[in-house]
């Protein structure tokens, strides 16, 4: 029992290696694009909406729960901010609608699943259906370039980059502001999962909903609160992602459904709920990214990203189905006949 | 009980009974687990519930700390009536209502130290855990805790890694920590060693001389009934006797239970 609180704080080692192992792979067989600085800056910009809904997802499904609505968010709330950006020039006030429409619709699939129990995958693959098709709706299919919007503040603000004067700073500059504010996320998603009432309550109803019941949580308004912040966290990322594309589209929520849950469950957090990783959906959102660069960097054909992703993913479920079940690590192990005995049983 | 009854004094400390379930009713579908039910625990009494497997006896505890919403009926909590759209194991908690439940009560992936805790954290105004301070605790409580000879376990242990044994001795400490006017427990001697259960038996009276109230459920009538003031016989949701152990030996009233069992 040497130091457990350590192997604690050392959850997401094992993945923090595979992305270093799978980033040095890269380096080795695309040397011109990961030896490169652009490829990285390239990805400060281009990662936060992924890491912005594995972080919301990490809690989902730290407590039990899944949340298939996210990629309708991405469309509906990126159309409410478009549209009201666009065409009503209401500036933050379109951003600030924009993220209440996702809180909304989080909060209308914590209702449907707390208080009317409707399991989450039912009710959110319901959702994702009603939102993606109002998006539709409401813009008629129609795409919104946001030609200008550099020049306001809310891009400034919420996509910009740094503009300090010279060449000594010109690395600094290429830093793109929405990876400053999903790092400040980051940081206070973690302390919130960690170290908060919220994350503690979150995980043990992950555990056992009754467990939870037990111990005096108020489940249902503990489940209400997750549901709305991954609204809230989804409308975020549509929104970042319609003013870095200076674009809404239909369907840029598209894709993202399996990468944001991969990317979580890569990380370490459990399909069982109990345990969630901040840190390791962190780097669940680097690696998926990685691989998706690497691999056609490495000159693979497109066609194969989504492929090798998936086995990925699949490894990755495997492996911590193993680690989270020990009876099932143990009846491998025998089946193989490599000695179980070596292996400490609970 | 008129309110002639009430001991005399003012606030939380004038009342008769720290709780009292008035024609509680509790329907699972169309089944009836609860019928009528009427009792009066007094302040400083310990009740022995007892009664057959499926009787009714847990969720009549359920029922009375919060975690199951009867379907009828009235709940006084030293005398006053609980509004039972807001009554919550939270509220429990807060009316000085601690449960060692039957089954599962602890987090299975959880360190010990989040289980102690867990629903009355020590915060801070934002509601951010003070680690150090929980830790510490837990520390003391796992020292005194019942089951445990010092095999390995710490507060960062999980439950997974836990005996049956020493799951219960947790979930013991844990009501034991907290402030308690009533301490109910649901066999929680079942995992439990001869000389365990000793110390439960103990901490039950101690209950008593410490002024408070407990309600055990439990299956050997030998042990209840060598701590109880009052023993309530339950049988198919409803209450059917209520025993004085001096009146009745374990033998006449395993007898008793048997014949109520045949009677089916
Ligand atoms: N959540 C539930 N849903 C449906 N029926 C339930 C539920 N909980 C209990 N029951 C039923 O209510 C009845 C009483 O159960 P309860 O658990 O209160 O019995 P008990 O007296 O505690 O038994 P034991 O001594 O075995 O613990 C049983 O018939 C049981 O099947
Ligand atoms: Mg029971």
């Amino acid at each position: 029992m040497a130091a457990p609180a350590a192997i604690r704080r050392l959850d997401a080692l094992p993945i923090i290696l595979v992305f270093g192992l799978l980033l040095l792979l890269f380096m080795a067989t695309a040397p011109n694009v990961f030896l490169a600085p652009n490829i990285y800056t390239t990805f400060l910009s281009t990662l936060p909406p992924l890491i912005l809904l594995a972080m919301g997802l990490t809690f989902v499904i730290g407590a039990g729960e899944i949340d298939l609505s996210f990629p309708s968010v991405l469309a509906f709330s990126g159309f409410v901010f478009a549209i009201l950006f666009k065409e009503y020039q209401l500036g933050w006030l379109a951003f600030l609608i924009g993220l209440l429409s996702g809180v909304l619709v989080g909060w209308i699939n914590g209702l449907l699943v707390a208080r009317l129990g409707i399991p989450s995958f039912i009710a959110t693959l319901g959702t994702q259906f009603f939102w993606a098709g109002m998006a539709t709706v409401l813009s008629g299919g129609k795409s919104y370039a946001l030609r200008g919007a550099e020049d306001s503040s809310v891009w400034g603000w919420l996509v910009g980059r740094f503009q300090f004067g010279g060449d000594d700073y010109a690395w600094f500059n290429q830093i793109s502001i929405q990876a400053l504010w999903t790092a400040l996320i980051v940081a206070t998603l973690w302390l919130i999962l960690n170290r908060h009432r919220f994350g503690e309550h979150v995980l043990f109803i992950g555990d056992s909903n009754d467990v939870a019941q037990v111990v005096g949580i108020d489940v249902a308004k503990e489940k209400i609160r997750l549901f709305t912040l991954m609204g809230g966290l989804a409308a975020l990322a549509a929104i970042l992602l319609t003013l870095e594309n200076k674009n809404y589209f239909g369907n840029q929520g598209q894709g993202y459904l399996l990468l944001a849950i991969a990317a979580v469950l890569i990380g370490g957090t459990s399909i069982f709920g109990g345990r969630a990783t901040i840190l390791g959906s962190l780097f669940g959102c680097f690696i998926v990214m990685v691989i998706e660069t690497g691999l056609v960097a490495s000159g693979l054909e497109g066609s194969w990203v989504r492929t090798v992703q998936g086995l990925v993913f699949l490894v990755a479920i495997i492996f911590y189905l193993f680690v989270d079940e020990p009876q099932r690590r143990a009846a491998l192990w025998q089946k193989l006949a490599i000695g179980g005995s070596a292996r400490p049983q609970p | 009980m008129s309110t002639g009854d009430v001991v005399a004094g003012s606030g939380a400390a004038g009342y008769q009974h720290i709780v009292r379930l008035a024609d509680v009713q509790k329907y699972f579908g169309a089944v009836q687990a609860l019928k009528n039910i009427n009792l009066a625990i007094g302040r400083n009494e310990i009740v022995g519930l007892i009664g057959d497997n499926g009787a009714g006896k847990s969720t009549l505890i359920k029922t009375l700390t919060g975690v199951l919403k009867p379907s009828a009926g009235r709940i006084f909590i030293r005398e006053e009536e609980v509004d039972l759209d807001d009554y919550s194991v939270h509220m429990a908690h807060k009316l000085a209502i601690q449960t060692v439940f039957q089954d599962k009560s602890l987090g299975e992936k959880q360190p010990l130290w989040r289980n102690f805790f867990v629903g009355r954290q020590i915060t801070n105004r934002l509601g951010f855990i003070d680690i150090k301070q929980e830790k510490a605790i837990a520390e003391e409580i796992l020292k005194k805790a019942i089951g445990f000879r010092g095999a390995g376990i710490t507060v960062e242990s999980t439950v997974k890694q836990l005996s049956g044994g020493e799951r219960q001795g947790i979930a013991i400490g844990r009501a034991m920590h907290f402030k308690a006017d009533l301490i109910i427990l649901d066999e929680p001697t079942v995992a439990l060693a001869v000389k365990e259960v000793r110390k439960v038996l103990d901490f039950v009276r101690r209950i008593k001389t410490q002024g408070h109230a407990c309600i055990y459920i439990e299956h050997n009538l030998a042990h209840v009934h060598e701590v109880a003031d009052r023993l309530v016989v339950l049988d198919r949701g409803e209450i059917v006797a209520e025993v004085r152990p001096e009146d009745m030996t374990v033998p006449e009233l395993t007898e008793y239970l048997i014949d109520l069992q045949q009677s089916h």
